[in-house]
């Protein structure tokens, strides 16, 4: 029972309650910096490292903070968890970290990062938080993932910087523009949102038969 | 799903006495006007004007079926819009177009101009004119260069770039030339105006001939089929406003006559700014979007960075439209009178 209760928390945020598909939270991040593929690659695992860090000490500190200020005690846990991302990544992969640019500190006001806090680790314990902020932070890194590798083929010809396509592609100059951006995002949430209306469509098409089986 | 009612017990209300003009006879009546400046396109680009029409008439109607739910497949497909879409988008492509990009561009007219809103009657903008700026927004390279009229082969053969494999470049290094706007702006040249009525110059397929245009908009204009507002208002604001700019320095700015019969003007003027979906109900409304057409052409082509500006201000006035509609509304008789005590 409660390893099945920690899974189910993992599981939401990868699919049913995607950060970006379902919540549509953190579009900042999500339409600025996925222009490549390892690009999005990089937010999506810098902001899962604030995010999974940043529930763990909340969810621990949750009866210490005083409810007042509990707002400006995540932005400071977060915006700690945020600088130590910053300088990693500058120290590892410098040239991933110059095109991110200001979107590595702005990690902080990613709603969804303070979203999971507000509603989550600071009232549940710390095992299942960190499952939580897992499954976001992994539903957030599908969706950067599947944004930036979209844009990057049909943009570039290219995935991860490895040409795809024969040397005379045509690049689809629109996708790597920020119009690309909102133009896949939309088309992805659309059939985000159709699998799920065909999906409920069959469940009920299924109850009906039971019910008129019966 | 509709239920088949028994057509003795159907009731009618009034009005009893009915027009008949439906959609599809609208529609088949402004393919019928473009008739004539499709023909034009055909004499001036030869087989060209066949192969990027076509591509982009199949994506235009392939994104209709494909995105049609099955009960209201045939029908969206019989009225004719999709077809109509395509061929207006085809007209406004350059002949050297790749086929593939034609067809992209028919099938994004569509599906992002036009399915996305709920279908026909509910789109905020001319879905031809969408697909066309998709188109320019993402090969922009492609999509301004520009061929002379006539292929080098005759009349049965296509320029090379309209054979560029999907997805692929244009290998081939076609002669180009420029538009009589584009030579205007960039090098203070001037077309003669025969040129510019009868079309013998570059241009995208449908725009070359003015005099065909303003034919079949004739027509439409005689079968009651198009706002007469609209197209007047447009074509005289340009006269207008480029006869003031002449007056300033006749030397710098196109004269009026140039003005009218250069770029897409005819075409987007007659055919896409009077969309009835996409332009104003009331009359005032309708003056209004063809005076702001009208002065956004002319200030993107006189002093924006582009030779041509139909497509982006009859867009913007698109988005203007639901405004407009809501400003110009009639007073109902009877209402809104202040009271005499």
């Amino acid at each position: 029972m409660k390893k099945n209760e920690s899974y189910e928390e993992f599981v939401k945020g990868i699919w049913r309650d995607n950060p970006v598909f379902a919540q549509v939270l953190g579009m900042c991040p999500m339409l600025a910096v996925t222009n490549s593929a390892i690009n999005a690659i990089a937010m999506g695992m810098a902001s899962m490292f604030v995010l999974v860090g940043s529930s763990f000490l909340v969810s621990i500190f949750r009866n210490v903070i005083p409810k007042q200020v509990r707002i400006s005690c995540f932005i400071i846990i977060i915006a700690t968890f945020v600088t130590i991302a910053d300088y990693t990544l500058l120290a590892l992969v410098p040239k991933v970290h110059k095109e991110l640019g200001a979107f590595i500190p702005l990690i902080v006001a990613n709603c969804l990062i303070l979203g999971r806090q507000e509603a989550f680790a600071s009232r549940y314990p710390t095992r299942l938080a960190v499952m939580d902020a897992l499954g976001m932070a992994g539903g957030f890194l599908l969706a950067l993932f599947s944004l930036g590798a979209v844009r990057e083929i049909l943009g570039d010809g290219a995935l991860f910087g490895v040409r795809i396509f024969s040397e005379n592609f045509e690049p689809w100059i629109v996708m790597i523009l920020p119009p690309g951006g909102f133009l896949t995002l939309g088309v992805i949430l659309l059939f985000f949102n159709w699998f799920k209306y065909k999906k409920d469509e069959f469940l009920a098409d299924v109850a009906e038969a039971e019910r008129s089986g019966n | 799903m509709k239920e088949r009612r028994d057509p003795d017990l159907l009731l009618f209300h009034a009005p009893l006495l009915r027009q008949g003009m439906t959609t599809p006879k609208a529609m088949r009546d402004v393919i019928i006007a473009l008739m004539p400046a499709t023909g034009a396109s055909l004499w001036f680009f030869g087989l060209s004007a066949v192969l990027v029409i076509g591509s982009s008439i199949a994506g235009a109607v392939l994104a209709e079926w494909l995105f049609a739910d099955r009960a209201s497949r045939g029908e969206s497909l019989r009225d004719a819009t999709g077809i109509l879409t395509g061929l207006l988008l085809g007209l406004t492509l350059p002949p050297g177009l790749p086929m593939w990009m034609a067809f992209l561009g028919g099938f994004v007219g569509i599906a992002l101009g036009k399915v996305i809103w709920g279908g026909l009657g509910h789109n905020l903008f001319n879905p031809a004119l969408l697909g066309r700026a998709f188109l320019l927004a993402t090969f922009p390279i492609a999509m301004t260069t520009w061929v002379p009229a006539g292929p080098e082969g005759g009349f049965f053969s296509a320029y090379a770039g309209n054979l560029a494999l999907p997805f692929m470049q244009v290998q081939v290094d076609g002669v180009s030339s420029a538009t009589p706007l584009g030579l205007f702006k960039f090098e203070q040249e001037a077309t003669p105006l025969t040129g510019l009525m009868f079309g013998r110059i570059g241009g995208s397929l449908g725009e070359t001939s003015g005099l065909l245009l303003l034919l079949g908009g004739i027509y439409l204009w005689l079968r009651r089929d198009l706002d007469w507002r609209i197209p007047v208002s447009i074509l005289g604001t340009v006269i207008v406003f480029s006869a003031i700019l002449g007056f300033f320095d006749a030397e710098r700015f196109p004269t009026p006559m140039f003005s009218l019969f250069s770029g897409g003007l005819m075409l987007g003027a007659i055919y896409m700014a009077t969309d009835p979906v996409t332009s104003p109900v009331t009359p005032r409304g309708a003056w209004f979007f063809g005076i702001g057409t009208g002065l956004l052409v002319m200030l993107i082509r006189v002093f924006g960075g582009l030779p041509e500006g139909v497509m982006y201000a009859i867009l913007l006035m698109n988005a203007a439209t639901p405004l407009i509609d809501r400003y110009t509304q009639p007073r109902v008789f009877g209402h809104g009178v202040e009271k005499k005590s």
